[in-house]
């Protein structure tokens, strides 16, 4: 590539309001990590909207502590979290799914920590008078075979489906988790769980899936064979639809970065932080799932 | 340059004091020259970002067709949607996208000429005082305003009216005609004060009503510029991406009919492009999809040029 493409593309990634971010670059102030010199340095964590509020909460009490170090938490997408952080655009990519299961993405160059784990449920409308699903149900709703409430043990509705985005990490966890490789039908997608969660609430036969921290009073959880939607269910996996917040650095991060990383890890931020924000705390997982979803006892 | 010119015009051996100071730049002369200087780098900023946009967009859509060897056609007429699995026709977004455009057009274009006329022919004092600040107040509306209150009441609205769900092209097509009227109206307010007097004078002294003079006389010489404005209107419509996607679904699937859920090239490229990685094909595709969006608004300015040209031709004759 020459400079002027190179040129060209700084100037239309700026003036498109891209992810527009500085280069991470490492603090030559980190000479050792004795506690006596004081931490200093820039992280910038890029990607998953999902993660996108824990990195932020725990990231303003991070440079509380240590204020010398300048930490910038962005949205983004998963998609957009990977591939600058394997572009060495930032110092941190946030995800809500593997690196393996992206194509483009070389997972073997990526060093993976997770940092929460999230669950997620069907939802519906309130309307719909259905409240627990079998595994099978919910796949032939997905898939189009099933299109009336009713056939579910529901009222005579049509269902309205509505999908996240292709290739957002909550809709390829739950696809993982419900489709098992069935292509869903092609319906209403939406960007946000937010979006999602208003769309559901007041569309009349609407059903979604979103991560537990968005239920509301004003729709419906579903339990899948009897099964119900919660943290102590996800932790021994007997509610099978869920996923690791990663946070994902490329070679050995700087010290402000890996500082960043052990303190996403500790107990402050893991036993309180975390389960205040709805996430799962990885501590009190008993089970740990890998990028194949091979679950394994811990 | 100064000194050069001094050389240039000196006479042969003597310096005559009076040359020197004619032929020295004044600070009014140099203040001149900044002000150039100014405003060519400006232009030159300017010339340079559109060049990379254009260049950037270009070369990132052109890739879906010279690296992933997706054909062109199968791109514009295919009906799959599905770029995870290597399926890439845009047609239901291509047609989504010209679908509202054209009803949001269709729809506004009467109330936009009824409102215009009213504000120049029928109403002049009234129409200053109360409608232009109505219309400036729409024109300045952000455009997650508007789809939020779409969200909120046109959904539901035609969700008791028609059925289904509410989201549609016709919930689309309601969003983008209160955005467009705007545009289209005073820009057809601006042709119809344009219209010289004496045409007017000249008809009704003639015996003309008022509204043969307005629909036979004005509107008629107006015609060019109220073209121009429509298609202002629909370059605006064609481009809305986040009102549109709020309240039309979003669903990559042919539209059917006007109350099922589909979606357009700005609500895919919003929605998608934060999950796809840089150069694969998901995010080639969406690229490509821009590329469709940047040369519809070029062709769209081409067309107004066209006709504002026509038009200018016709009143010189």
């Amino acid at each position: 590539m020459n400079n002027g493409s190179k040129l060209a593309m700084g100037i239309a990634a700026i003036s498109l309001l891209l992810v527009g971010c500085g280069k991470a670059t490492s603090s030559t102030s980190s000479k050792s990590s004795s506690s006596s010199q004081a931490l200093s340095g820039k992280v910038t964590a890029v990607g998953s909207t999902a993660l996108q509020p824990l990195a932020a909460k725990a990231g303003t009490n991070f440079t509380t502590k240590n204020s010398k170090v300048t930490l910038t938490v962005q949205g983004g997408g998963s998609g957009t979290g990977l591939s600058q952080v394997q572009a060495g655009a930032v110092s941190i990519g946030d995800s809500d799914i593997f690196a393996e299961e992206k194509d483009g993405i070389k997972a073997d160059k990526l060093t993976d920590h997770k940092v929460a784990v999230v669950g997620m449920a069907p939802v519906v409308n309130k309307d719909t008078g259905v409240k627990n699903l079998k595994m099978a149900q919910l796949k032939q709703i997905f898939t189009g075979k099933i299109t009336n409430w009713k056939e579910v043990g529901g009222k005579d509705q049509k269902i309205v489906i509505v999908n996240r985005a292709q290739g957002s990490g909550t809709r390829a966890t739950f696809e993982n988790a419900v489709l098992k490789g069935a292509t869903a039908v092609k319906s209403q997608e939406q960007d946000s769980n937010g979006a999602v969660q208003k769309i559901v609430s007041s569309t009349p036969g609407a059903i979604s899936y979103l991560a537990f921290s968005y239920f509301t009073n004003k729709l419906q959880a579903v339990s899948i064979n009897n099964v119900t939607p919660t943290d102590n269910n996800v932790e021994n996996n007997k509610w099978k639809i869920w996923s690791y917040e990663h946070m994902y650095t490329k070679g050995k991060p700087d010290a402000a970065t890996a500082a960043f990383l052990t303190y996403m890890n500790s107990k402050t931020v893991q036993d309180s932080l975390v389960k205040d924000m709805g996430y799962i705390s990885i501590h009190d997982m008993k089970v740990a799932k890998d990028a194949k979803g091979v679950v394994t006892q811990n | 340059m100064e000194q050069t010119n001094l050389q240039l015009n000196k006479p042969d051996s003597q310096t005559n004091e009076w040359d020197a100071r004619l032929h020295h730049a004044t600070r009014a002369t140099r203040e001149d020259w900044a002000g150039r200087g100014i405003s060519y780098l400006c232009i030159g900023a300017i010339i340079l970002v559109v060049a990379s946009m254009l260049w950037f967009i270009s070369s990132k859509g052109i890739a879906t067709f010279t690296q992933n060897h997706v054909s062109v056609w199968k791109f514009l007429t295919g009906t799959n949607w599905a770029p995870d699995t290597g399926h890439i026709g845009a047609a239901p977004m291509i047609v989504g996208s010209f679908a509202v455009t054209f009803a949001a057009a269709i729809v506004a274009t009467p109330f936009a000429i009824g409102t215009a006329i009213f504000m120049t022919e029928i109403s002049p004092n009234r129409g200053r005082k109360l409608l232009q600040p109505v219309i400036e107040l729409l024109v300045g509306i952000p455009s997650v305003v508007y789809g939020f209150i779409g969200l909120a009441v046109v959904v539901p609205f035609m969700r008791h009216l028609v059925g289904g769900s509410g989201f549609g092209i016709i919930s689309a097509t309601f969003v983008l005609f209160v955005m467009v009227l705007p545009t289209i109206t005073s820009m057809t307010v601006d042709s119809l004060r344009a219209v010289p007097r004496y045409y007017k004078e000249a008809s009704l002294a003639l015996g003309a009503t008022r509204w043969q003079t307005i629909s036979r006389v004005i509107l008629r010489s107006a015609t060019s510029g109220i073209l121009t404005a429509v298609i202002f209107g629909m370059a605006r419509a064609f481009g809305e991406a986040l009102a549109v996607q709020m309240v039309i679904g979003n669903a990559a699937v042919m539209p059917k009919n006007l109350i099922s859920a589909a979606s357009t090239l700005t609500s895919q490229l919003t929605s998608g492009i934060g999950d796809t990685i840089d150069g694969t094909l998901p995010n080639n595709a969406l690229w490509s999809l821009a590329l469709i969006l940047l040369l519809m608004s070029l062709f769209f300015n081409a067309l107004v040029r066209f006709i504002a040209k026509r038009g200018q031709l016709k009143h010189e004759r």
